[in-house]
């Protein structure tokens, strides 16, 4: 795929009075033409400040930016090819809904008649006909985050940039504009970076994530590969839950690992040739990646220690041993099989599901 | 540093703003005061600084003015900011009738010159005052009101207001409930003000009392028709330069009046202002301990009611004064004094009226760029551009005017005697409120928005023009009222620049202070005030209508 938008080394440091905080660290990403890649990251890993880089609303301290064949590092925001969606929208206050989508067009000096036509054109793109002529202040919610998504995609940016598009909204309207708005972005090919902290939204929305931490990237794929694939414990934590668990590699075949658990019982799994005997490794289980068995039937046996039912899931923790337990996800629970707390019972891994770290 | 310098560089629009105002604070700014420091220092270009010598050996002439202004500051603060605390706490704390005109009587000695109340202190206090010759003819004794006495009266009565404008946002930023949850917890009503109250309002008061003794300090209106053989700073700097043309003595003067206005305004802006206690933003909270006991509200609405009579009593005097037909000799009613100011009088006025608009405009937008750039903007030098654009807040008007006539009195740039020299004074001395309210109103202002403009292509000039400009209106209507009336009412620094063929009204109005024709300057008085009054309705009818056509849009 052509990459649209290239980070190198990106990196960022603020300093304030005698502490330098790298908010970006050496970041590495390239996004492809009409791909659509979230910046996913806990608070304060510098997602946003990697965004305002490339809008141009902070100068980097090092590496470099390139849109299209141009290197764009220290290119002021407006003689910038990018557009972006704002966290607080920042619509202007004191203009219509037609004026504020058509500013963009006006600081490029689109001539009048054209304007008003890409306006209506956007405008029913997101769903505002009609709303013209009203000033932000009274719009809903979801009518501003719309607004400002028309005057970003008004002006045919290279690069769209959402910085927590959905967040001032409620839950309900954000499953909804999500849609949406990837509906907009696969329609109109429109290369996109998209910043987020909501898992699940990164993953309905991206083509490609990058998980961040500490400014740093952690690992970049496709939703599938983050969550069943995760490069590193961090991942597995951040993305969904997991539980880790130290197993230690028994024998490496072609196809087939033995992986000796920690109470002594060995259990096969498919793939990681690359693994040596007789190392200690994690394996990654993902909760709903057991099943409860009677207790001494399964691979694991332990103790509930909490039980919580929350309709369409039972969630329970189990405790294996002293200071180690797993959470165990069951689907669609029954009231004659929910477990009480202090129960035994035996737990069945899901082989095919089971992913190996090799960090310790 | 180097990322800011190539940002600056690729904006051009920017660029060649910053270029533009550094180069005007230097020249307009800078430059006269560094003329002062210079001919201080270096009186004929070799380093002689005789007066300094003079002075730290304790010479009466330059110890006794320093040793007065701070007696005299001192007690202004001290007395005022106590004022101001009674106004302010009787207006947040208490349920007693008559606030409004409270407010509205605190506000009068903001709006007029100053130094009408050393005025009105002579009518009524001095040789020829209403009360000395009352008490004199009753009961035969009689006192001077010229020198310290005169100067604290007056100088409490007209800066108090902002003590109490200062604190009145103080303690209505407190929020009761923790008044309340002291009493709760079983304190008493006394214990629970010095135990509460004060200590949260302790950061304003400190304020306070460091802006009023700035404002005494500085004070040249009422120590010049008032001060007697009690000689302050900025007054013997203004005789020392236009009675004796001793300029390496005035410049002296000066330094030494500048060093602790600039130590009370470095002290106020950067460390009491960054210990407050209540944020700016927090909404004062209009409920709640309304309903203080008899016995701590009546005492105190019986002293805020005695200072607002004496208030209101001052300027009163001031109108009687401007109708009678020569104070002290002959109280009989006449109009003569107005047909005076509106015959010989009225080119002063129009001078005052023109040159105070011509100023006004221009002031208003250098002080709103000047709060964008500095707020907004990142680029080398904004710490040192915020520090001078403010620094004609603390220098005191005197020193301003010297400096101009320092600075400006040869070639290359020769402006003595011509309008532009006033015009620049009353910009330069009356931008930082401006600065000040730009920059308030544009912390209410989503940064985002100023970035979404620049996102969307829009340069330095447009998001300004098109985005800044139009969502700051109001603050820069009122910051112009503001302005238009302080440049009419100001005297300190224009006195040095004023000229035969540019004369202001608030000047002649000290020449006829000068000349004992007491009734004549409070004609002149009665004309200020009423004009600055017409001048704050007319722009707050504007800001109304500003207010009103934004309202529709505003969020
Ligand atoms: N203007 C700034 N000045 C100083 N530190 C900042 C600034 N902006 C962000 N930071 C710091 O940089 C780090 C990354 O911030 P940010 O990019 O906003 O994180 P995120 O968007 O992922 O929550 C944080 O530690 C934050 O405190
Ligand atoms: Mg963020």
């Amino acid at each position: 795929m052509l990459a649209e938008l290239v980070l190198r080394e990106l990196t960022k440091v603020f300093r304030a009075r005698r502490e330098a905080v790298v908010a970006v660290d050496h970041l590495n990403l390239a996004v492809g033409k009409g791909e659509l890649v979230t910046l996913l990251g806990p608070s304060g890993c510098g997602k946003t400040t990697t965004l305002r880089l490339v809008g141009g609303f902070e100068d980097p301290d090092g590496g470099a930016i390139y849109l299209g064949d141009q290197e764009i590092t220290h290119v002021p925001p407006q003689r910038r090819n990018t557009a972006t969606v704002f966290q607080s929208y920042g619509l202007f206050p004191h203009m219509t809904v037609f004026e504020n989508v058509a500013f963009g067009l006006k600081t490029r000096r689109v001539p009048r008649r054209e304007i008003r036509d890409r306006v209506r054109v956007t405008l029913g793109l997101v769903g505002l006909a009609g709303l013209e002529h009203r000033p932000p202040s009274k719009l809903s919610g979801g009518q501003q985050q719309r607004v400002a998504l028309a005057r970003a995609l008004v002006v045919s940016p290279q690069v769209l940039l959402f910085d927590e598009p959905l967040s001032n909204l409620d839950a309900k309207l954000r499953v909804e504009t999500r849609e949406h708005i990837k509906r907009i972005q696969k329609e109109l090919r429109i290369t996109s970076l998209y910043v987020t902290h909501d898992q699940a939204e990164a993953m309905a929305i991206s083509d490609r994530i990058a998980v961040l931490n500490q400014g740093r990237v952690q690992q970049i794929g496709t939703p599938y590969e983050i969550y069943a694939k995760p490069a590193n414990a961090f991942v597995a934590d951040f993305i969904g839950r997991a539980n880790l668990l130290h197993v230690k590699v028994k024998a490496v075949r072609d196809e087939q690992t033995e992986l000796e658990l920690p109470n002594g019982k060995t259990i096969s799994v498919s793939g990681f040739p690359d693994l040596v005997v007789g190392e200690t490794v994690t394996a990654v289980i993902r909760p709903e990646a057991v099943d409860l068995a009677p207790p001494e039937s399964g691979d694991l046996m332990g103790k509930v220690i909490f039980a919580h039912y929350t309709g369409s899931l039972g969630t329970y923790r189990v405790e294996l041993w002293e200071g180690t337990s797993i959470n165990i996800e069951v689907l669609n629970p029954q009231e004659e099989g929910f477990l009480e707390p202090g129960l035994l019972v035996g737990l069945r891994l899901h082989r095919r599901t089971i992913h190996i770290l090799r960090e310790q | 540093m180097r990322n800011e310098l190539r940002r600056l560089v690729r904006d051009p629009g920017l660029f060649v703003v910053v270029v533009l105002v550094f180069a005007s604070l230097g020249l307009f700014i800078a430059f006269p005061l560094g003329r002062v420091l210079q001919t201080s220092l270096f009186p004929r270009g070799v380093f002689a600084p005789t007066y300094f010598k003079y002075f730290l050996e304790g010479r009466p002439y330059l110890l006794r003015p320093f040793l007065n202004s701070l007696t005299v500051g001192t007690l202004v603060a001290l007395a005022g900011t106590m004022v101001g605390f009674i106004f302010a706490y009787v207006v947040t704390r208490t349920d007693v009738p008559g606030k409004a005109v409270f407010r509205w009587i605190a506000t009068l000695p903001i709006i007029s010159p100053p130094f009408l109340l050393a005025l009105s202190a002579i009518l009524l206090l001095g040789r020829h005052g209403i009360i000395t010759r009352f008490v004199q003819a009753n009961w035969g004794f009689t006192w001077n009101i010229y020198g310290l006495p005169g100067l604290v009266l007056t100088e409490t009565l007209a800066y108090f207001p902002l003590a109490f404008m200062t604190l009145e946002g103080v303690l209505a930023g407190i929020d009761p409930a923790l008044e309340e949850s002291a009493l709760d917890l079983g304190a008493s009503k006394l214990r629970t003000f010095t135990r509460i109250t004060l200590p949260l309002a302790t950061p304003g008061l400190a304020a306070a009392i460091l802006l009023l003794l700035i404002r005494s300090l500085e004070d040249f209106g009422n120590p010049i028709v008032i001060q007697g053989r009690f000689p302050v700073l900025t007054v013997q700097a203004y005789l020392a330069i236009t009675g004796m043309y001793n300029l390496p003595l005035g410049a002296t003067l000066c330094v030494i009046l500048l060093i602790p206005t600039v130590v009370a305004f470095i002290l106020q802006r950067y460390w009491v202002t960054r210990r407050s206690y209540v944020t700016v933003t927090g909404r004062p909270s209009t409920a709640g301990l309304r309903s203080t006991e008899p016995w701590i509200k009546w005492p105190l609405f019986g002293v805020v009611c005695l200072l607002s009579t004496i208030v209101v009593l001052f300027y009163g005097m001031v109108f009687y004064g401007a109708f009678t037909k020569l104070w002290g000799v002959n109280y009989s009613l006449t109009l003569e004094n107005f047909a005076y100011v509106f015959s010989t009088g009225a080119t002063y006025l129009t001078n005052t009226l023109k040159l105070a608009g011509i100023a006004t405009p221009l002031g208003g937008i250098l002080g709103v760029l000047i709060a964008y750039l500095v707020s907004r903007k990142r680029f080398p030098g904004r710490a040192t551009m915020d520090f001078l654009s403010m620094m004609n807040f603390a220098v005191p008007g005197i020193i301003v005017g010297i400096g101009y006539i320092l600075a400006f009195n040869t070639p290359p740039i020769q402006l003595t005697g011509t309008a532009a020299i006033i015009v620049l004074v009353f910009i330069f001395q009356r931008m930082p409120v401006g600065i000040r309210e730009g920059i308030a109103m544009l912390q209410q202002v989503d940064p985002t928005i100023d970035e979404a403009a620049a996102d969307l292509g829009a340069g330095f000039f447009r998001t300004f023009r098109r985005i800044t400009l139009p969502l700051i209106a109001p603050a820069v209507v009122a910051g112009m009222a503001y302005m238009f009336s302080a440049c009419i009412t100001s005297i300190s620094a224009v006195i040095m620049v004023v000229s035969a063929r540019w004369q202001l009204i608030t000047v002649a109005l000290l020449h006829e202070v000068d000349n004992a024709d007491l009734s004549q300057a409070a004609a002149y008085g009665v004309v200020i005030v009423v004009v600055v009054m017409l001048a704050i309705f007319l722009l707050d009818f504007l800001v109304g209508r500003v207010l009103l056509r934004r309202g529709k849009h505003a969020r």
